[in-house]
């Protein structure tokens, strides 16, 4: 990161400090958090893996933590771990046949599609443990005017959830650049090529994969978690699910795929869109966000699959002139 | 015991009646996938188009109801030409993920526009048709009518596949798609041909499922995923395999329900189809590429 950056990020982190009030803090929250789990899905997505499955890891990732803190009294900070582990168990469940089997493409696309639903659904059939479609609330901690509790990692103050979600949003920026300059990267970008010819030069393509697919629902099941944790309330068809599900996907694409901010400029801009609308056309217009959000993924897709960011990076590399700064 | 055994096979008939239906919403899916290699994974939200416009025709325009569906049929079938001919057609040379992504991004468009223009209220056409009784066993009738029309429409596509000139073209360009230029089809004309029979047969669907079920704008997220999955299972582009899916699919859901919830029959032939997936990726009936 050069020392521009590293300034905006600093002044942006001295926002809760300025008072902006509680709406813009939960914006900047919901963004970051979003931007966090969004970044995890793109680990896979760059490389082609794309996954219509998330929805399962963080479904898997909020459930698992609220149910254990709600009826075993296990506290979060054992509870997200052991979130983890399961989303991760779950990845390989999924990924070992896929990747032995070779089934990539729109095949992997439908599997992890039913997969989500697979979880939607057991979380809905579960009614009596998880509340079903009515959702369920995280005991809350924080009775008798206190204003955090660390045990249940609940706080009251939205300030200190900012700073939970910007450390978390910097980590999962911090993996991608780990696996961008590895050589795993490497790797996966010869199997999204070609399998065969990868697995010849020594590539061991089930493995690469399955490594990042575990890297992936792992840091996915975490946002979920942490959504659990910031909202309080978590409901099978906003943690899990087809619609969340591609939610993701399309988010990462509108932002750009193959750029680290890009998943993150997707968050942004979703949110942000769906947000102005609202404040522009009043609550009584429902969907029409949506409709032009349907409408811009169509046209990204078709027009500029790079998404925005990847679309601007283009441009400016195009006019400073600097060679293949942004892949194709 | 007795009982019980009557309400089971109550169960197995009606999950039949219901493999019908599903085995219609995979038809056209299977013929669109079979010879232009897309996924519309908005199939159920034209589906959903079709079932808006019967419903406000019969409701609302008192339309009669026959001629309502031909117009339904109609409107579907048009939407499946414009959506190849302005969002297929730019990417078809593109990655496949591209033509997976961008029939995806037409579902959120889709449903989104049915809330902005309908809002979310589910409606149905007023009309309940009465059941079917066999001694002890009750069976809706339009479910009867669905499953029938199911068999019907399967029969007269393969009749038209295999035994018009239009429908050996269409085979042709399935098998071979870089060749049959060569021979004097033009794959542009059979492409859109082939999404309107494939948006037809949606909207076919569409006019037996407002029949029994309300319309809103999510309901392609209830019939959409296991439309994939049936299509998948049976191979991709394979019609007789997408049949037996169905049915597959159909009586775990319906049995499923029957011991446990209707919850657990999905989850059952959701985790039946990833299991399927890794034993014969190449769907029941598919042959290994």
């Amino acid at each position: 990161m050069n020392r521009a950056a590293w300034i905006a990020l600093g002044l942006f982190a001295l926002v809760p400090l300025l008072g902006v009030g509680d709406y813009y803090l939960h914006l900047a929250i919901t963004i970051m958090l979003w931007s966090f789990v969004y970044t995890s899905w793109s680990l896979m997505g760059r490389f082609g893996l794309v996954s219509f499955g998330h929805g399962a890891f963080l479904g898997i990732g909020a459930y698992i933590t609220t149910m254990l803190w709600n009826h075993y009294g296990v506290t979060p900070w054992i509870g997200i771990p052991l979130a983890l582990l399961l989303a991760v168990a779950v990845a390989v469940l999924i990924g070992y046949p896929c990747f032995r089997f070779r089934i990539t493409g729109h095949y992997f696309a439908l599997v992890t599609l039913a997969l989500t639903e697979v979880v939607r659904m057991v979380i809905v059939a579960l009614r009596d443990f998880t509340g079903g479609s009515l959702g369920v609330t995280p005991d809350i901690a924080l009775a008798g005017g206190k204003s955090f509790s660390l045990v249940a990692i609940q706080f009251a103050h939205k300030e200190v959830f900012f700073y939970i979600a910007l450390a978390f949003w910097l980590f999962g920026l911090y993996v991608w650049r780990r696996i961008d300059r590895s050589m795993m990267r490497y790797a996966m970008e010869a199997i999204s090529q070609e399998e065969d010819a990868s697995e010849s030069v020594g590539i061991n393509v089930t493995r690469t994969k399955l490594i990042i697919t575990m890297i992936s629902a792992a840091l996915t099941a975490l946002g979920g978690a942490l959504y659990g944790q910031y909202q309080l309330y978590i409901n099978p068809d906003t943690v899990s699910g087809v619609a969340l599900s591609l939610q993701i996907v399309f988010a990462v694409i509108a932002g750009g795929m193959f750029v680290q901010l890009g998943p993150t400029v997707g968050a942004a801009f979703t949110l942000l869109l769906a947000e102005g609308l609202r404040v522009a056309v009043g609550h009584e217009v429902h969907g029409l966000d949506s409709t032009i959000y349907g409408l811009m993924l169509v046209l990204f897709i078709i027009y500029m699959p790079n998404g925005i960011l990847g679309k601007v990076l283009e441009a400016r590399a195009r006019n400073t002139g600097a060679a293949g700064a942004v892949k194709a | 015991m007795e009982i019980f055994d009557i309400f089971l096979l109550e169960t197995v008939l009606n999950g039949l009646l219901f493999g019908g239906v599903l085995a219609l919403l995979a038809l056209g899916l299977n013929l669109v996938f079979g010879v232009i290699d897309v996924v519309w994974i908005c199939y159920a939200e034209l589906v959903m188009i079709g079932m808006y416009a019967v419903y406000f025709l019969y409701t609302v325009h008192h339309v009669p109801l026959l001629i309502a569906f031909v117009i339904g049929i109609a409107t579907v079938s048009l939407s499946g030409v414009a959506l190849h001919y302005f969002i297929i057609r730019p990417v078809l040379a593109s990655e496949p993920i591209n033509q997976l992504l961008v029939t995806g991004g037409m579902l959120f468009f889709l449903q989104a526009a049915a809330t902005l223009a309908f809002g979310v209220q589910f409606r149905n056409l007023g009309l309940a048709l009465p059941s079917v009784r066999l001694g002890e066993i009750m069976l809706p009738q339009s479910r009867i009518y669905a499953a029938g029309t199911a068999l019907v429409a399967m029969l007269g596509l393969a009749l038209f596949l295999k035994k018009t000139y239009l429908g050996t073209a269409i085979r042709a360009i399935s098998q071979d798609r870089a060749i049959m230029p060569l021979m004097g089809v033009n794959p542009s004309r059979i492409y859109l041909i082939t999404s309107a029979i494939g948006g037809g047969l949606a909207g076919l669907a569409a006019c037996l499922l407002v029949l029994q079920y309300d319309v809103h704008p999510a309901i392609g997220l209830t019939f959409g995923p296991i439309t994939f999955m049936i299509c998948v299972l049976g191979g991709l582009g394979n019609m007789l395999g997408g049949f037996i899916a169905a049915f597959i699919f159909a009586q775990l859901i319906s049995i499923g329900g029957f011991f446990f919830h209707i919850e657990w029959g999905y989850v059952m032939a959701f985790v039946f189809f990833i299991v399927m997936m890794f034993i014969r990726p190449q769907g029941l009936l598919g042959r290994k590429s």
